[in-house]
């Protein structure tokens, strides 16, 4: 397992599908450990009922089918496949909602997934789905890129109510590609996946959703940002290094 | 279920097949450690040698590594430009041709290059012009760069008037493991002497890899080409009309590089996720009751979605 991790650590971005597939077969022994451990690109379908598209993960799954959370139904139809409780699947639904406005204010496009489940200490467990292409074929409004997406997955184990507070323990993961390519500088692709935990106790007289979503908006903006400033820029970096740019230095920063 | 696993066990081929994709696709000055995780989750060692056997003369040639010679008289590149028979390559400065160990990624062997290995004097006198100029630029411009000239078609030319290739081969690594950092720079450039027309025409091909994977994993792959024009001249007026060509065209290419990294932040990375949401504040976590109200009245309006 330790192997099969340290591998992903180092195949690029833009392979994990093929190479989460290739360790599955190697490693039959250790399937679940693997989907547990590897986060991979996200799937969508389209639900029958209300024409929307959800997200597929292994929390919607049961057997070979996906629980939609628009209408609540497994496609391909499943005789007895695993609901929320009613009271957890009306939390569902008022967070699918909110949580599609919030996708549209940052995204301006994209697809949004909400699913919750009961666990076993008396809580329970939600997973925010967002998955957007940037692509200047997709949604990217600018129209900058041949190549973009971008995957978040946050699964937030939401712990029992105590004395008016509640632990929340958010984990988050997000892949992303971007590719632009011209005639004049060629092909520029930068792909990455990071993942990151934040742990919060909370009072509960403002609203599960209202805890949950501010977690998750601070840490969108926390991975946005260490990829944005950390990442790119260590790779950066390291292009400046192989070749320091002198004379573009001069060139290009004008000021001071 | 024992049966099913059975059944979808793979076969050694299968399995080597499996290994050889990982290996090819270790990023930059990676393959050793890639080799050492696909070694032991293979837990066969004569699979793995035959995936290892296969793979990494692949990677060191695509990658264009160089390794030290063992008497120390310099690096050599291994590139398709200098190989030759029995895993050996040309290291054309110093007229020797040096084996290697694919797998151990080191020189095992060195010895003088033969004559028939080696160009006419016509063409060596280009070539090794052409080096000691491409080795100027490569000393300025790249703290870590290996570079070599290489002849290809008509290296037995032996006067004026017929057509010939030279092959400049340029190669920066640098691998720092401890910063969680690793990166390499390549650039091949293929130039054509024309006889007929005296002309000399140039094809070149960059591309920079460069990965980050402290507690993740983020990689650069950026790759351009182009193509120039000179004249056909004496051996030192070619060497410096060619190698200021090469040297313009990187030096465009690392601006452009650098170009996309400057317009991440506000363009191209806005297309996947802003930074703030299109009203420019915080989301009103507090009071999505708006959100159920507008709602609310248009469905009653009948203007939802």
């Amino acid at each position: 397992m330790e192997a099969a991790m340290g591998l992903m650590r180092r195949i690029p971005p833009k392979h994990t599908d093929t190479a989460l597939s290739a360790l599955l077969s190697l490693m039959p022994n250790h399937s679940s450990d693997l989907l547990s451990q590897v986060d991979q690109p996200l799937q969508v379908l389209c639900d029958v009922d209300s024409g929307k598209e959800f997200i597929l993960c292994e929390y919607n799954r049961d057997a070979d089918s996906y629980r939609s959370p628009w209408s609540n139904k497994y496609h391909p139809p499943l005789e007895d496949g695993s609901l929320p409780s009613a009271e957890l699947r009306k939390l569902e639904i008022e967070a699918s909602d909110i949580f599609a406005i919030y996708r549209d204010q940052y995204y301006e496009g994209g697809i949004s997934s909400v699913y919750m489940w009961e666990d076993d200490n008396e809580g329970f467990v939600a997973c925010f789905l967002i998955k957007k292409d940037g692509s200047k074929t997709g949604q990217g409004r600018r129209g900058y890129l041949e190549e973009g997406a971008w995957d978040a997955i946050h699964v937030i184990e939401v712990g029992p109510e105590e004395e008016e507070n509640t632990n929340y323990r958010l984990t988050s993961t997000v892949m992303l590609t971007l590719t632009t390519s011209n005639e004049s500088s060629g092909t520029f692709s930068l792909s990455g996946s990071i993942r990151r935990q934040m742990n919060m106790k909370l009072s509960v007289a403002d609203g599960h959703l209202c805890n949950m979503g501010r977690m998750i908006e601070e840490m969108e903006s926390k991975l946005r940002n260490s990829l944005d400033q950390v990442y790119f820029g260590k790779t950066r970096e390291m292009v400046c290094t192989l070749r320091p740019p002198a004379e573009v230095a001069q060139m290009r920063i004008p000021e001071s | 279920m024992a049966e099913e696993e059975e059944e979808s066990e793979l076969s050694g081929k299968q399995k080597v097949e499996i290994a050889k994709w990982f290996l090819l696709n270790s990023p930059p000055g990676e393959i050793q450690y890639v080799a050492k995780d696909v070694k032991s989750i293979l837990n066969n060692d004569d699979l793995f040698n035959e995936a290892a056997t296969e793979a990494f003369p692949v990677y060191n040639l695509t990658h264009l590594i160089s390794l030290q010679l063992p008497n120390r008289t310099g690096d050599v590149l291994v590139t398709s430009f200098g190989e030759l028979e029995g895993n050996a390559f040309l290291d054309p400065r110093t007229a020797q041709v040096a084996v290697v160990d694919h797998v151990k990624q080191v020189c095992t062997d060195v010895r003088p290059a033969a004559d028939e290995e080696l160009p006419s004097p016509y063409i060596e006198e280009f070539r090794c012009s052409l080096d000691a100029e491409i080795l100027k630029y490569v000393e300025e411009a790249y703290p870590k760069g290996v570079c070599s000239v290489y002849c290809g078609n008509g290296k037995d030319v032996e006067g004026p008037g017929c057509d010939f290739e030279l092959a400049v081969v340029i190669s920066a690594a640098r691998h720092s493991p401890q910063n969680f950092c690793n990166g390499s720079w390549c650039s091949t450039w293929n130039i054509e002497f024309k006889g007929d027309n005296q002309t000399v025409e140039l094809k070149g091909k960059m591309q920079v890899g460069a990965h980050y994977f402290e507690e993740g994993n983020v990689q650069l792959d950026a790759k351009h080409e182009c193509k120039d024009a000179t004249l056909f001249q004496a051996p030192e007026d070619c060497a410096v009309g060619i190698s200021s060509i090469i040297r313009h065209h990187e030096t465009e290419y690392l601006a452009s590089i650098e170009a996309s990294y400057l317009s991440l932040p506000d363009s191209t990375f806005k297309d996947l996720r802003r930074k703030l949401p299109v009203t420019r504040t915080l989301f009103p976590w507090h009071n999505t009751l708006q959100f159920s109200l507008t709602r609310d009245i248009s469905k009653e309006l009948g203007i939802g979605k």
